[in-house]
């Protein structure tokens, strides 16, 4: 499949609109009753809403779409689906259903559209989900996603909120695919650099949150628009501090290398204004500080775990294929609330 | 000194980025380069890129949609101190050769903006109601990033203080005139006084003596 998708033009999560911008207007919606079933709602500012059903049983909503950030429709419509499903992974559900949402020029080759929710539906099945419906609209513009319904135990939802000091971070996927996809769009980046950014995008989150169940994870995330920065931020919720070890963070080959020619996103900037008063580099380079604010679509998750059981989750995320890694750790709050190192393992 | 002009009007990062990089390339030696773009965050991406490669920069809000980077190339590709000088805010008519005047045609000059200091030294405005003083303020700074000719430079100092700060309402406005290369400065001694050194949230740190100039030098001080 080779027919290119002309409407690609900086999609995936750099589409999204700036934190700053949002929780200023979620902070002005008009609030009905409290009804204390809603275990999570977008007060918390989380990955998906949980509602409880019954004394064992929640279910887990979220909804995510977005321009296309590849030219391959197929591509395209795996990492949307598997961008959308992460948010149910991030709670520590798992996949019930889903609903396409399509956006499509009514003028272009609906061939195009077929491929989009093939990969659509192959990242639902994977996911154990079934497909049962959608909506479309004719748009100027392709944009493709999934409105996915999932359960979890309400005793194991995954906060994104609850990390404690002492907790190890763990990353489950490497940074950077923002800014490869970025270099890409204006044909600079390599095929090498390009198919890991596609790789890592179009993995699912199913089998690392799947393996965390086994250990105490207070918090959990997954990292996409917000960049690794803006999303650990909102782990910190303003009571807790972290000591990020920058050497140990995976990167996508070439995207230091991209930074460094300043193929840089509005979104990568929009994260810098919205979490950079919280964070204080040091021995970090430039790129690096880049990429630790790259938005990334289907990104990976950031999971607070009880330090003594940190090693045992890291080495089943590895035998599992996952470039996981042990990033840092959260500390009781200081005047610094992220504190980045280089340069120290 | 040659200028290239770039008009990166309706593009999407990192295009802007793209353009002036190729525009830099074609320089081959010292000069400016001129980015139009339409939007805040294009201004802080290049303003970051000239930041990092040593070039001189300043950018500017000519209207709605519509603002001027003006980056300034050395002879060894980077800045040198005439460069730094002639990128940075100068009072109109002073330093600028008359031929680079002409040229620019008024439409991207960076040194359209006179030496205006905003001097601001409560969060509030005005005396009476202390809510509606706050609210004052707020606007005032808003009504401040909505102008076309941008102060140089806005000291903040006592109670100013406070809307420099974390969790003050003024902080977005501030960073959006910070990135359009208005200088923002907080007196340090203020930020001690009421505890607030480790949370100021944009601009640098200043103390009197640059204060007096900064007041002094201003062609015109505007207190709220």
């Amino acid at each position: 499949m080779s027919e290119k998708i002309v409407f690609c033009r900086g999609g995936g999560c750099t589409a999204k609109l700036g934190a700053g911008v949002l929780s200023r207007i979620l902070e002005r919606l008009p609030k009905g009753p409290e009804d204390p079933r809603l275990l999570i709602g977008y007060d918390s500012r989380d990955d998906a809403a949980v509602y409880q059903l019954t004394e064992d049983l929640a279910i887990v909503q979220t909804l995510d779409f977005f321009p296309p950030m590849v030219e391959d429709p197929y591509l395209f419509g795996q990492i949307a689906a598997a961008n959308a499903l992460s948010d149910v992974y991030a709670m520590g559900g798992s996949v019930k259903t889903a609903l396409n949402i399509v956006c499509f020029p009514e003028t272009m080759d609906l061939n195009i559209l077929g491929e989009i929710m093939r990969g659509g539906a192959e990242k639902v099945m994977e996911a154990g989900g079934i497909l049962s419906g959608g909506h479309s609209i004719a748009d100027s513009d392709v944009k493709y996603g999934l409105s996915v319904t999932g359960v979890v135990h309400p005793a194991h939802i995954y906060p994104n909120n609850q990390g404690r000091p002492g907790d190890k971070l763990i990353l489950t996927k490497k940074l950077g695919v923002g800014i490869v996809c970025t270099a890409n769009r204006v044909q600079q980046a390599s095929k090498a650099s390009m198919e890991e950014a596609v790789a890592s995008m179009t993995m699912l989150n199913k089998y690392a949150s799947e393996i965390s169940r086994s250990y105490e994870i207070h918090a959990c995330t997954d990292v996409t628009g917000f960049g690794f920065l803006g999303h650990l931020h909102e782990m910190m919720d303003g009571r807790l501090s972290c000591r990020i070890d920058a050497d140990r963070i995976g990167v996508i080959a070439g995207a230091l290398d991209y930074a460094d020619e300043f193929l840089l996103t509005a979104g990568g900037q929009r994260n810098r204004n919205f979490a950079g008063p919280y964070v204080k580099f040091e021995n970090v380079s430039f790129a690096m500080e880049e990429v630790l604010f790259d938005p990334q679509t289907s990104g990976g998750l950031l999971m607070a775990v009880r330090a003594d059981q940190a090693d045992a989750l890291l080495s089943g995320l590895l035998e599992c294929g996952h470039p996981a890694s042990l990033v840092g750790e959260i500390i009781q709050k200081n005047e610094t609330e992220i504190h980045v190192r280089g340069g120290i393992s | 000194m040659s200028t290239i002009k770039v008009n990166a009007l309706g593009d999407t990062c990192p295009i802007p980025v793209v353009k002036a990089k190729n525009a830099i390339r074609e320089l081959d030696g010292p000069g400016q380069v001129e980015v139009l773009v339409d939007n805040e965050i294009a201004v802080q991406n290049l303003t970051k890129m000239a930041n990092q490669k040593g070039y001189g920069v300043s950018s500017q809000k000519m209207e709605e949609q519509r603002y001027c980077v003006v980056m300034t190339i050395g002879e060894m590709g980077g800045e040198t101190k005439a460069a730094a000088a002639q990128g940075a805010v100068t009072p109109e008519g002073s330093g600028m050769p008359a031929q680079e005047t002409e040229q620019n045609g008024g439409t991207c000059a960076p040194d359209a903006r006179r030496n205006i200091v905003v001097v601001i030294s409560s969060d509030t405005m005005g005396n009476g109601d202390e809510t509606l003083g706050r609210m004052l303020m707020k606007g005032f700074i808003f009504a401040l990033t909505q102008q076309d000719l941008l102060p140089s430079t806005i000291l903040f100092y006592n109670g100013g203080a406070k809307l420099t700060c974390e969790e003050a309402l003024t902080l977005e406005d501030l960073r959006s005139l910070e990135a359009q290369g208005v200088e923002i400065l907080t007196c340090g001694t203020c930020l001690n006084h009421y505890g607030l050194t480790e949370k100021l949230s944009v601009g640098g740190v200043t103390n009197m003596y640059a204060i007096v100039e900064k007041m002094t030098q201003a062609e015109q001080v505007v207190r709220p």
